[in-house]
Order: structure tokens, then sequence, then C-alpha cells
């Protein structure tokens, strides 16, 4: 197919799917879908909206982005989730946010705390509970830097205060309690609740830790949660470069890393979406500049690095420089072995807010085209930095719903889909090749030179499995 | 077995104007249970002879849960075999006081508070329907009737439109009705004149005038309702007569509340307000 046709034929795709939705549906759900073409004059989405009622979507709630994405992976914090059990209980552990430390004396990832609200509890209102389990968590972790209050809905509706249980356990146990509002229904996506939890660090912690001297080559990594080793992989290329990461917000993080956060010459930015609103704030308020990286397959890395090299002197130029040089051989040794088992195959991504975009340049590395991508929770900026990294004809769809995506990849027969477990399933069953884009299907780190050969790997592995022959899709059935 | 359900601003007479009709009830040889749905727990005192009784929701917050509870613990007996309840719930401005009437009507009604020979069940609902737990009571299979507690006072009859204006929805989706006003005098100007013609104008009845008497607060004092406390008294007939009409009312109606203007409009007429 010439270029063209691929774009009128995805244009055709999109038409045929809206088909069996309501006139009303279909207004709305049109303006989520586009394929990219040469003028991209239809090709911008409309996002961050208010979800379909009826429809299967794979977004989240205010609490699932605070707690979950923000919050949750800092390791010297006891989170407690507050209000009834199951929001704690299922958002445990999923995340694969790794954090260094002993666990139970420093690191808390592990953990799940829970005030389990009872009926007496939302009839009575939950404070006291709260602040009795606030003395608990104290005396049964001495070690612990701070406690985190995240709501869950019903705190919200009976009107707990839970910010005055705060000040006064705080005052009491002599250290940081937070309370974040992250009502799941708040807001239309997680992403209201990644604002919320900014909001919380930026009124709690932000400028109130022990302060320290800049060294000339602080730098923060803002946004990445550590899945499967994520920060220490892309920690190691700065370190390299002969710059100091002096704060990881949030993953393997710490209290005071997020009370120091402005306190570097850099922040590097790796996921836009759920911590812009905090880098955006130290830049306006303590003029602690950013820029965003990416750290995703060698020619990004590549990109990046010298980016960021730039922003500094000459050593570290060189450093990096030296840096690139020794990794470029293992990566081309890498792409010399994956790519030819790879070329050419199609991939069609649906993520969460960043790697629908920032991973394209891996899967390009080997050889790979993405045919289709869309973000669970983006708004327009993240679509407007998406579109140059397409292809023309590419397929791009917000807030996808399950009967569109499936619709989607049987139509445009990817090699390989990257979604998250709500939809491995489904497309295994089809005989797809599938990897989890959200929790590296248990594997990881894909950040950096030492993630990369695991990506290439996990890719091939899943593509090239000789599973696949002894089951078919239903199409070539 | 006929459920009702008594709403009215808050202060305007509503425990006191109940007890008293549910005993005049009783006398006619009705079985009754009162239900009180205010965190206030005032609802049962004046049969009781007591203060207030043990609630649904303080006990169950005592013992754990609403399921560690036994119907005798919380239903009690007092004066002329009237059964009494509590729902019970938070102090003001923490939790959520709603959810307490929820949760305390319905381990009534599992744990067979109502049983085969109860003729009546009134509920006594805290001032204003201010969240789907106070509407409660006037839900689907729960009171089918209702009555408005009023005075004369400006402010009273705003809240009758109000509440009648919550009926409707209720009425709309379910079957519950009002059975009418009743006015608990404060001797104001034209008083009965102006109840009536705000009855009309909602679609419901006057059904009883209440005078005022000062030996209400006499028994109340005692805490005991006018029959028990002075049964010939003059007012003791009142509450008889009311206990009649509704054991009689037929008149059973989808209110039409008015609106702000058409309220102040008629409070012109009858010389409350002035310009």
């Amino acid at each position: 197919m010439s270029i063209k046709e691929t774009i009128d034929f995805r244009k055709q795709v999109i038409e045929d799917v809206l088909e069996v939705y309501p006139e009303k549906a279909k207004k709305n759900r049109r303006q989520h879908l586009a394929v990219k073409d040469s003028e991209c004059s239809s090709c911008a989405v409309k996002s961050n909206a208010k979800t379909v009622p009826g429809i299967m979507t794979a977004r989240g709630c205010a609490y699932a982005g605070a707690k979950g994405v923000v919050w949750g992976p800092v390791k010297d914090v006891v989170h407690i989730s507050h209000g009834p059990v199951g929001c704690g209980y299922y958002s445990w552990g999923n995340r694969r946010n790794l954090a260094d430390g002993e666990i139970g004396v420093d690191n808390f990832v592990p953990f799940l705390f829970t005030s389990d609200f009872q009926e007496s509890d939302i009839i009575y209102g939950g404070d006291k509970k709260l602040e009795k389990i606030i003395s608990e968590v104290v005396g049964l972790f001495p070690n612990a830097k701070g406690v985190s209050v995240l709501s869950e809905c019903p705190v919200g509706l009976i009107g707990d205060d839970i910010e005055s249980v705060a000040r006064r356990t705080s005052l009491e146990h002599g250290l940081p309690v937070i309370p974040v509002r992250c009502e799941g229904f708040r807001g239309i996506s997680q992403s209201l609740g990644h604002h919320i939890a900014n909001d919380a660090i930026r009124d709690h912690l932000l400028g109130k830790g022990p302060a320290r001297e800049v060294g000339k080559y602080d730098i923060g990594i803002i946004g990445d949660y550590n899945i499967g080793g994520d920060a220490w992989a892309s920690k190691k290329i700065l370190e390299e470069m002969g710059l100091k990461v002096v704060n990881i917000w949030t993953g393997d993080s710490t209290m005071e890393m997020l009370q120091n956060g402005h306190l570097v010459k850099l922040n590097l930015i790796h996921c836009f979406r759920s911590m812009n609103y905090i880098a955006k704030h130290m830049e306006d308020t303590y003029g602690t500049p950013w820029m965003e990286f990416n750290f995703f397959g060698p020619t990004k890395i590549k990109e990046s690095i010298l980016k960021i090299a730039a922003q500094f002197d000459e050593s570290i130029l060189e450093k990096a420089l030296a840096v690139i040089a020794k990794y470029e051989p293992l990566m081309q040794k890498m792409i010399d072995t994956y790519r030819p088992r790879l070329d050419g195959k199609s991939v069609m991504l649906y993520v969460g807010g960043l790697r629908p975009r920032h991973i394209v340049g891996a899967y390009e590395d080997l050889g790979m085209e993405v045919i289709g991508t869309g973000y669970e929770f983006a708004h327009k900026e993240d679509y407007e930095k998406t579109l140059p990294a397409l292809k023309e004809g590419t397929l791009i769809y917000d807030d996808v719903t399950a009967l569109e995506l499936e619709e989607f990849v049987m139509k445009l027969k990817p090699d390989l889909v990257g979604s998250g477990i709500k939809e491995k399933y489904v497309f295994e069953k089809m005989g797809l090749p599938f990897r989890q884009m959200h929790s590296w299907d248990y594997s990881g780190p894909y950040h950096g030179y030492e993630g990369f050969p695991i990506f290439a790997r996990d890719m091939d592995m899943a593509i090239n499995s000789p599973t696949w022959k002894s089951i078919k899709a239903p199409w070539t059935k | 077995m006929r459920q009702i359900a008594i709403y009215g601003k808050g202060g305007i007479g509503k425990s006191t104007t109940t007890q008293n009709t549910v005993v005049a009830l009783a006398e006619m040889g009705r079985k009754v249970t009162i239900v009180g749905c205010d965190p206030k727990a005032d609802s049962t005192r004046l049969i009781l002879n007591s203060k207030a009784q043990t609630t649904v929701m303080d006990l169950a917050r005592e013992r754990g849960t609403v399921e560690d509870l036994e119907l005798e613990d919380v239903l009690v007996e007092g004066y002329m075999g009237v059964r009494c309840a509590e729902s019970g719930g938070p102090e003001p401005g923490v939790g959520c006081a709603g959810r307490g009437v929820i949760t305390a009507i319905n381990f009534l009604e599992e744990n067979g508070a109502y049983t085969a020979d109860t003729d009546y069940v009134f509920y006594d609902v805290l001032g204003d329907v201010v969240c789907g737990g106070f509407a409660m009571p006037i839900r689907e299979n729960k009171a089918k009737e209702i009555y408005i507690v009023a005075s004369g006072e400006m402010m009273d009859m705003y809240a009758a439109n109000n509440i009648s204006r919550g009926i409707l929805k209720y009425a709309t989706t379910g079957t519950v009705r009002l059975g009418g006003l009743i006015c608990n005098s404060r001797q104001t100007d034209k008083e009965l004149e102006l109840m009536e013609a705000l009855a009309k104008k909602i679609n419901t009845q006057l059904i009883h005038f209440i005078p005022r008497d000062n030996e209400v607060q006499r028994a109340e004092l005692r805490k005991q309702t006018v029959i028990q406390y002075n049964s010939t008294h003059s007012q003791a007939d009142e509450y008889r007569a009311l206990a009649k009409k509704i054991e009689d009312n037929k008149m059973m109606t989808i209110p039409t509340p008015i609106a702000m203007e058409e309220l102040e409009e008629l409070l012109m007429e009858y010389g409350i307000m002035e310009m």
C-alpha cells in the first residue's frame, strides 16, 4: 500500500469502528481518533475529557494517580490508603516501582497500610481512627520519615478533616504528615491525581527540609518511578557523564529528596504528564530549570545525553562523548543481533501518559514501526509532542475503548501489541504477541544503555516465540 | 401496617407532636413503633419517660458492627406499649448522620422490628431532607405517608414548601404521598388562614390545628406526653383528634410545591410580610 492508501484505509477503519456507536457516542469518540497525514489537518485528537459512559475504558482514578503513581514509590514514608480496604488492597504492589533499603526499616514500599473503614467510621467519621493509625505507625516504624494520607472517596463525601489530623499529628510526632485529597471521584482520570499529589508535595514538603549546598553538577530526575529499575539505569548514565543525581522523584525516593527537589542545577523530567506541575513550580519559585529527556533506545539516549551535556561545562561534554563512545558499540551489537529478527515488524501501543511517544525511538532502533499509538490520560500538549515522533499513517487513539482497540488491532494486524494487564490476555488469546508496557511484563529496566538490551530481548522473545506457530490469529484461520 | 414519616423545620415540635399523637393512637388500641431518625436521639423520651435511649448506631459503634446487635438492645417498649428505637449518629459536624439513618432503618427491618401486629410505624426525621440518608424513610417500601409539621412563621412555611419539593421527587419515582400539614401553633396572626391557604397551594390539607398550650411543656418537663401527664386536659383531646384524623385520612396527594415568589405573595396577602 502507498502512504496515501494506508492513510485512507486507516481513516476508513476509524469510520467502521465508530459505526456501532449510538449517534452521540459516535460524535464524541470520533474526536478522539485520528490518522496522521501530511497536512496533519485532522490529526489533533481531543484529550483529557470525560469518558463516554458505557464504554470500556482502561483509565484509573485520582487516587490511582496520587497513590499508585506519585506517592507510592517514596520509600521511607508510610502511605496510608485512607478509607475502605479495596482501594488500598487492589493497588498494593502491582506497579513494580523498585526501591533499595531494608524492608520495614527504611523502605516501606512493599507494605500496604489502610484504615479499612467500617460502617461506623463512615457514620462517626474517620478522623479519630486516622489519628490512632498514625501514632501506631510512628510507634511501629520509628525510622519512617513521614506519613502520607491518601483519601479514598468516602473520606471526601463525609467531610472528614484530614488536614487538621495531619497538622496535629505532625506536631505531636515531629515529622511530616501529608494529607492528599485524591478522592477517586475527582477529575476524569488518574491525571488529576498526579496534579493533586504534586500540589501536596509543593504545599507540605518542598523547601521545608534540611537545606544543602547545591554542587555545580547536582541534578534531579523528576517523574521516573523506577519501574523494574528504570531510574537506576538512567542514573548510571548521568553519573558516568560526571553529573550527580541527588534526587529522584519518586522512584526509590526519600522524604528528603522531595523536600530538596529544587536544590539542583537542573531537573530532568522523564514523565512530563505526571510531574510537569511541580517542575514548573520549582522553576517559577526557585528558578530551578528543567528539561525533558528520553533514555529509551540508543538514538534517543544519545540525543538526550548531548542535550543534557550542553547545559553544563566542557568537562561534562567530554565525559558525555566518552559515555556515548563506550556504549554505542555495545548497543550496535544488540541491534546487529535483534534487528534482523525484528526488522519491519509493526507495533501498536496503548499506555499511560508518556510511553506512547517516548518509546517510539527504541522500536525504530530495532527496525520496528509504530503504526498505532494512544494515551489513557494525556493532555493536549502530550499529543502535540507526540505527532512529530510518528510516521504518516499512524493511527492515534485517545482513551481508546476496549472495542476500538480490538477492532483496530484486527484491521491493522500489527506484529506486536504493547499495553497493560487488562489488554494482555485479550490479544494473546487472539494469537498475537503482546508486551505489558506499564510494568515491563515483570522484566526491565528498559531505560538507558542497561535497559535497551533487555527491551530488545523482550520484544524478540514476544514476537519470535515459537508459541505463536501453534496458535493462529482469527483472521489467519 | 401504615408507615408514616414526620418532617418539618428544626425546633418546630415534630418529636413532641409525634409522641403525643402516637400515644393517642395507642390509647385507641393501635400497636405503634416510633423510629427516631435524628442523631440527637430525642424522639422517644416522652414515651420512655427517660433521657435519651441507647441508639442503634451508638451501640453498634461500641460493639463493633451493627451485626453484633440484638433487636431487644435497641427496641424498647414504653408508655402504653409504644415501641421505641433511635437511629443515633455522630455529633454535629462529623461523619455522615444520613448513613447512620440508613444503617439503622435497615437493621430494624432486617431484624423484624416491624412485627405482624404493628399498625403504625412513625419515623421522626431530622429537620430537613439534607441528603439521601434523611430521605431513607420515604424510599420505596417504607413510609408511604408524610405529614409536615409547621406553624404560621415564615421560615416554617419556607421549610414546609422545601420539604414538599423533596417529597415530590420520591412521589414521582415511588409511592410516597403527602397526607397533610399539621399546624403546631405559635399564635402568629391569621395563622389558621395562612396555613390553610398554603395547604391548598401545595395540593394538600391542613389536617389539624394544634393550639398552643403550656400543658405540653409541663408534661415535657416530666418527660411525659400530655395524655400520660394529664389525660383529661383539653390539649390531650387535641392530640386524640389529630390521631383520629390520621387514622381516617384518605387524602393522600402528590404535592405541588410553589415558587419562592408565590410563597412571598401568600405571606403578604395575609399581612405577615410588609412591602
